[in-house]
């Protein structure tokens, strides 16, 4: 720190903020304490303005931003405006623009890598960050619309690239994947860079329906909660056999218990699979749905097959409008192990965005888009075939239309016509 | 500053990942055997090669600084070997794998204020949302309730004494960008929004906002000769979708707009299906700057769930089994005919069995 900065910054007082200084207190980290610390060191105004707005907001029980357009060359996305409504009273924070920034999938970071995003974000806007986004982006809060490009410059020679937001393909999201877990059971981290990159056209510049966002978890166990989060739910799952580790299996029961496996492992399991013979586990692997409890409980003795690859969900949104809608089975299997099994994938999800950017209504995600035009329609416009694994049970609505049952004579003179 | 741009874009989407790797995960990618959790906050990886590696998982502020971010940077350098990683539940995670670091790693986040834990059945960091500090259309911060909330679960966040994993979520408004959970404290308006005519037409696209209404309640109308919006009061739900779309439409409001918890929702697919969260208590005040009324709720239901629950058994799972009535009886939270759903589908929610509990 320069001797004048220094100077400044004795004469830089923050106002008082009674309200959110009760946050200081107790053993969880504190934000307020945090931004004091950085507005304190730095000098920063914005920073000081942010505080005074929020106190003011936990005094009236309101918020005071609005939207605004700011944006960088050639994209139409990726940073989101904030101007205050109460500039007039707080006028150090009136602007409060966060860059959305595309972390390398699994939030995996360098200490060099994260200096230098620290250093061109104090040097450019408030030193304020958010990691990160429920979507999965890095945020930079607190930055001026004059500042943005320069910024958004420095941080894309180093490989940083923004972010979606608004009617876009959004960030995605990916687990630690093969990185540490052994129950990845395909490459998260790799699938996830491929197809964002992919999408980077439509993640920079709006043109679909609503949002569409990908999430990639490496096993049933859904860290990245995609089922629910996400347009595109990509889940690793295996075909064959369950691997069992009989030895460990023994060693489990002594060290639990034999009346620990049953009582957390057999009986919890949710079709019933599982059944003890002597001291070994015996699973009958077609009754299995790949739900991961009893490899979760037993990691050393249990493991996902060798034939591996994805479940594709689809139509996972949040509330907005019709209620929150859990993602459902398009695509039982499909591998995602060779550049081909990926481009494989990348083609049918394109398909299905052509024709939800055909048929959406604004505002419409998929989910919607496919409930309301019928999913037999959505099906045959994508080219997939029904199977019996897209549905929990069959139809118990009596009132249905199952096609002409045309005779081939009405065949030809349809064909004729 | 310069107003000429030298830099051209490279549009590349997620940064590179392979320098961002621990060398010993770069090392057995892919070639993880087992994991272990030797105490709270702590995994132990072991691949195939027999390379161990430790992680220790701290709890964040979520909203960091520049000084936070360095900070957990230098003991990266120290105690991980120049990496560290984030969870989708704002934790750090910093690796090694040398076991000796590992204590002193401990030792040194929690001088800096960042607890460690995290791990199996805990009550993990919250995922939560932007509220009064970024969003444009928040009725409560979020920052502020995150933190108030797991100051009073602090002990759970650092130790393993839950049945099984415990996820929570705040979200500032109905849209629920917290998301699913076991519980979640989720804004509740209780009033039609007050609608601004004199700038409506000016900020709003009228259709668009008609259209955003899931029931249909929103009408165009004229007010003092301008072209403007109704409510129609009786179908409106008070969910505040149409103030996203227009913000002459203002649903927050410091009394009306208040605090709802739900419980019982799951991402994970392990035993049963994952699963939307239920409506378990409504109307609680909007209580800056620690909403005490919040946290002593979600203390009362993770106390029964501790006490009921067995191992392995989720917040939903544990309910399912004991059944709704005796959730409401052992958490002391009254039971009342707005927890009925009366939106679409909502015959499925209903009891259609002779399966009562007496």
């Amino acid at each position: 720190m320069s001797e004048q900065q220094q100077n400044n910054n004795e004469k830089f007082q923050l106002n008082p903020t009674p309200m959110i200084d009760e946050l200081e207190k107790g053993p969880w980290p504190s934000f307020v304490k945090g931004f004091k610390e950085t507005a304190q060191r730095t000098g920063k105004t914005m920073v000081r303005g942010v505080l005074d707005q929020l106190n003011y907001s936990y005094e009236t029980r309101m918020g005071y931003w609005k939207g605004g357009v700011v944006g960088v060359h050639g994209y139409g996305a990726g940073i989101i405006s904030r101007y205050s409504m109460i500039g007039d009273k707080f006028p150090e924070a009136t602007e409060f623009h966060t860059m959305r920034i595309q972390p390398a999938p699994g939030l995996h970071y360098s200490t060099k890598a994260l200096r230098e995003i620290c250093d061109i974000w104090e040097k450019y806007g408030s030193g304020l960050l958010s990691m990160h986004g429920q979507t999965g982006n890095l945020q930079l809060q607190g930055i001026k619309a004059e500042s943005v490009q320069a910024c958004f410059d420095e941080l894309n020679q180093l490989g940083w690239d923004l972010g979606g937001a608004g009617a876009t393909v959004r960030t995605g999201l990916s687990c630690v994947g093969p990185a540490r877990c052994e129950q990845a059971c395909y490459d998260t981290l790799h699938v996830h860079g491929k197809v964002l990159s992919y999408y980077s056209d439509l993640t920079h510049r709006p043109q679909l329906p609503y949002k569409a966002k990908f999430k990639f978890s490496g096993c049933p166990n859904d860290c990245t909660n995609s089922i629910q989060r996400s347009d595109y739910s990509v889940i690793g799952t295996w075909r064959d056999d369950i691997k069992i580790d009989q030895a460990e299996v023994a060693k489990f029961i002594d060290a639990k218990g034999v009346d620990y496996l049953v009582n957390n492992v057999i009986t919890r399991c949710p079709t019933k699979a599982i059944t003890l013979k002597g001291n070994e586990m015996v699973i009958d692997n077609r009754d299995c749905v790949r739900c991961m409890h009893c490899l979760n409980v037993m990691p050393k003795a249990l493991s996902p097959g060798d034939d591996r690859g994805i479940t594709l969900l689809v139509g996972g949104k949040g509330h907005l409008k019709v209620g929150n809608m859990l993602g459902s089975v398009m695509v039982p299997f499909m591998k995602m192990e060779t550049e081909e099994d990926v481009d494989a994938f990348i083609e049918l999800v394109d398909r299905m965005i052509d024709y939800w950017s055909e048929n959406g209504l604004d505002h419409e995600r998929i989910g919607e888009c496919i409930e309301r035009v019928g999913i037999q329609q959505f099906l045959d416009a994508v080219g997939l075939e029904a199977t019996v694994e897209m549905i929990a049970h069959p139809r118990d609505n009596p009132y249905f239309k199952a096609g002409e049952y045309k005779t081939d004579d009405e065949d030809d003179e349809r064909d004729a016509a | 500053m310069a107003t000429e741009r030298t830099w051209k874009t490279i549009e590349n989407g997620p940064h590179e990942l392979d320098e961002f790797l621990h060398p010993i995960s770069l090392k057995n990618y892919g070639k993880w055997k087992y994991h272990e959790r030797p105490r709270p906050g702590v995994l132990k990886h072991v691949a195939e090669s027999g390379d161990v590696l430790f992680t220790v998982r701290a709890a964040t502020h979520r909203q960091v600084t520049v000084d936070i971010v360095r900070r957990l940077c230098d003991l990266a350098d120290r105690f991980a070997d120049g990496h560290l990683r984030w969870t989708v539940r704002n934790n750090v995670e910093f690796m090694t794998p040398n076991a000796a670091n590992v204590d002193s790693l401990i030792a040194a986040l929690e001088a800096a204020g960042h607890p460690v834990g995290g791990t199996g059945p805990s009550v993990s960091a919250i995922a939560h949302t932007q509220g009064w500090l970024h969003c444009d259309i928040p009725a409560v911060d979020a920052s502020g309730v995150a933190k108030s909330i797991m100051d009073a679960l602090f002990h759970d966040f650092a130790h393993e004494e839950m049945p099984n994993r415990v996820r929570l979520t705040t979200s500032c408004c109905e849209i629920n960008c917290g998301g699913q959970a076991d519980i979640a404290v989720v804004v509740q308006h209780t009033r039609p929004p007050r609608i601004n005519h004199e700038i409506l037409a000016n900020v709003c696209e009228m259709p668009s906002t008609v259209a955003r209404c899931p029931v249909a309640a929103i009408r165009p109308t004229t007010v003092n000769g301008k072209p403007s919006l109704m409510v129609v009061e009786e179908k409106c739900i008070y969910c505040g979708a149409c103030f996203g779309a227009c913000p002459a439409m203002e649903i927050n409001h410091p009394e009306h707009s208040k605090l709802a918890i739900w419980v019982g929702g799951k991402n994970s697919n392990a035993r049963t299906k994952p699963g939307n969260m239920k409506l378990v208590a409504h109307g609680l005040p909007n209580n800056p700057p620690r909403w005490p009324e919040v946290s002593e709720l979600l203390k009362r239901i993770l106390a029964a769930y501790k006490a009921g629950g067995r191992d392995w058994e989720r917040m939903g799972e544990w309910i399912e089994r004991i059944g709704w009535k005796r959730f409401f009886e052992e958490t002391g939270l009254p039971f009342d005919k707005f927890m009925i759903d009366n939106y679409r589908h909502a015959r499925v929610s209903f009891n259609q069995s002779a399966h009562i509990r007496f």
